[in-house]
């Protein structure tokens, strides 16, 4: 990554970040109703077949819908999603060459398995990506942190989220300014192993000598190994509306091919 | 190296994530037995490192593509191999989250493949080839062994479970010629960057590495019956994922064969069937019936039913996507005006 990519993701991790403070009804839902609704939600998109395309498409009503609703920027989330689209037709790509036999013949032209399948799997990577980004954009890391802790995730694990996302973004700018400085020293000669051995290393040392720091401090302050987030909230009946409302769209979706019902249906409106 | 969710069923999925659950489980135990408060901070901010130091490029000699540390293995000699897979587990969750690289049900692949293999395998085998006090050049071979062992294996499962899925159609032999070799490059690169970061602590302050006790037996252990736990879930999931569809897929069956037939024929059903019977022949659309001049009767009516059901799909496609993006602006409508 050049400097420019790494500040690129550095300022979209924040904006992302600062989504999280929104005020929407589905900003205020209990974090742990927002997790299963969307590992409910990824788990019904990839137990489809590896030819199903249609089926997939009424899936993405469910982040447009809270893009819509959270008041999220819906331009933001986009660039966050077509990121991984590279990635989908690389991974998709071999399915294109591989499986040739001919599924489908439009207007003469054949359209091998393949291509059918590497479109449900660009598909299915797009819906994935919306899924996550979406959920963090509504709910915050650290109440994703601690629905999880609730739902069972041991507390070490929590703890050692909870301090890896607030050093994130501290270390990552202390590592661009690192590689600002040798860009700028190296009138453009691409970093040796070496060098940056011994430039990891450095910032190894640095955030040692941080953590040494940061321990005193807490200490200072009654840590004790674990961090208190004084967040309380319930499992009421909007968080049960919630996963249950989409839970059944998302069963209603699995079972029964919409897609295929409506183009029916607008085919049979034009006769 | 990122397995992706859109290459995974769920039931390859849920096994890999029960796996990589019982080991956070078990090393979650492990640091809180220890209770030193110390390597609460440090863990948490050594996760940060390895993102700021992925960030950071390296030039590959001879090759003219650049790479970056993957961390791992640096990790466990740093930490010991418990709390290394844990801040390797903290970072793939962040990176799933906010950089949907790999995603939430390839979480539990994710961790295992890069987390588990440096951290219960190539740690121990550093600590057995590099020994009590290694000089540069065995911890340097130590490091390479080690590295490339690791990705080895890592690459190794996600080529299993890559085929245990069935959605990519790459053929195993395939896939696994092509992986291996790149991630033995790789794994040389790792190998020698770690030895190099290494090197640099150990002389610039050597008490930072902890000390050189030879790997216990618990470690080694500990990886062998993780690994057999592993194979029996992989391989019940790959029974799963090649005797039905999968799990789920299965059930939705049942249960959708069910109602299907107590709709009664008067019903929106039997209407839309009978629209898709009447687009099916569409006169563009049609199957290729390469080889067999006229397919048995029941050939031909599933590839019409099969046929009705593509052209179907696009055009409800088309009208799903309308509809989704129709919502979203009403909600944002809705929600501005609040």
């Amino acid at each position: 990554m050049s400097t420019p990519a790494v500040l690129a993701s550095l300022l979209d991790f924040r904006r992302l970040d600062l989504l999280a403070t929104g005020e929407s009804a589905l900003h205020r839902l209990d974090a742990r109703a927002k997790v299963v609704t969307t590992l409910v939600f990824v788990v019904c998109v990839m137990s489809f077949g590896r030819h199903t395309v249609a089926p997939l498409l009424p899936f993405f009503v469910f982040p447009i819908a809270i893009i819509g609703a959270a008041g999220l920027p819906a331009r933001l989330i986009w660039r966050k999603i077509v990121l991984v689209l590279p990635i989908a037709l690389l991974i998709g790509l071999p399915n294109a060459l591989f499986d040739r036999e001919a599924l489908l013949d439009v207007g003469g032209v054949g359209v091998s398995g393949g291509w059918i399948s590497m479109l449900s799997i660009v598909l299915r990577a797009m819906l994935a990506a919306a899924a996550s980004i979406v959920l963090v954009a509504i709910t915050g890391f650290p109440a994703i942190c601690g629905a999880l802790e609730r739902i069972g995730m041991p507390r070490p694990l929590a703890v050692q989220l909870l301090f890896l996302y607030r050093y994130l973004a501290v270390l990552g700018e202390e590592a661009m300014r690192m590689a600002t400085a040798h860009e700028l020293r190296s009138s453009g000669q691409p970093m040796s192993i070496r060098l940056y051995g011994a430039l990891i290393g450095r910032l190894l040392l640095r955030t040692w000598d941080r953590a040494e720091r940061i321990y005193l401090a807490m200490c200072a302050r009654g840590f004790t190994g674990d961090f208190r987030t004084g967040q309380s909230s319930r499992f009421g009946w909007p968080e049960i509306a919630y996963v249950a409302g989409w839970c059944g769209l998302f069963l209603l979706l699995r079972m029964q091919d919409v897609t295929h019902w409506l183009g029916a249906a607008t085919l049979g409106a034009l006769r | 190296m990122h397995m992706a969710d859109a290459l995974l069923s769920p039931a390859v999925g849920g096994a890999m994530c029960a796996v990589s659950a019982s080991t956070v489980a078990y090393c979650s135990r492990r640091i809180r037995n220890e209770a030193d408060d110390r390597r609460v901070p440090l863990m948490g901010v050594l996760g940060a490192f390895l993102f700021a130091a992925q960030m950071i490029n390296f030039s590959i000699p001879g090759t003219g593509s650049s790479g970056h540390l993957g961390g791992g293995l640096l990790l466990a000699i740093l930490l010991g191999p418990h709390a290394a897979f844990l801040v390797m587990a903290s970072v793939l969750i962040v990176q799933a989250l906010f950089f949907a690289d790999g995603g939430l049900l390839a979480l539990g692949c994710n961790i295992f493949n890069l987390g588990f293999f440096p951290a219960f395998v190539g740690y121990p085998l550093y600590r057995w080839i590099a020994g009590a006090s290694p000089g540069s050049t065995r911890a340097t071979a130590a490091a390479l062994v080690a590295a490339i062992v690791s990705l080895q294996l890592g690459a190794l499962a996600v080529v299993l479970e890559t085929v245990a899925s069935g959605i990519s159609a790459l053929p195993f032999s395939t896939f696994t010629l092509f992986m291996l070799p790149i991630h033995f490059a790789i794994g040389i690169v790792e190998g020698v960057v770690t030895a190099t970061v290494v090197t640099f602590v150990r002389t610039t302050r050597p008490g930072i590495l902890p000390d050189a006790a030879p790997a216990g037996r618990s470690v080694a252990g500990t990886a062998v019956a993780f690994l057999a736990v592993a194979l029996v879930l992989g391989g019940v999931g790959a029974w799963f994922a090649s005797k039905n569809p999968d799990g789920l897929e299965w059930s939705v069956a049942q249960a959708s064969a069910d109602s299907e037939t107590e709709s009664p024929s008067t019903s929106i059903h039997a209407r839309l069937d009978h629209w898709q019977r009447e687009i099916a022949l569409l006169p563009h659309y049609r199957f290729r019936d390469e080889g067999a001049a006229a397919p048995p009767p029941q050939t031909m009516a599933r590839a019409e039913e099969r046929l009705g059901t593509s052209v179907a799909g696009v055009v409800g496609g088309a009208m799903t996507l309308l509809f989704a993006v129709l919502i979203g602006f009403a909600l944002k409508a809705r929600a501005g005006r609040r």
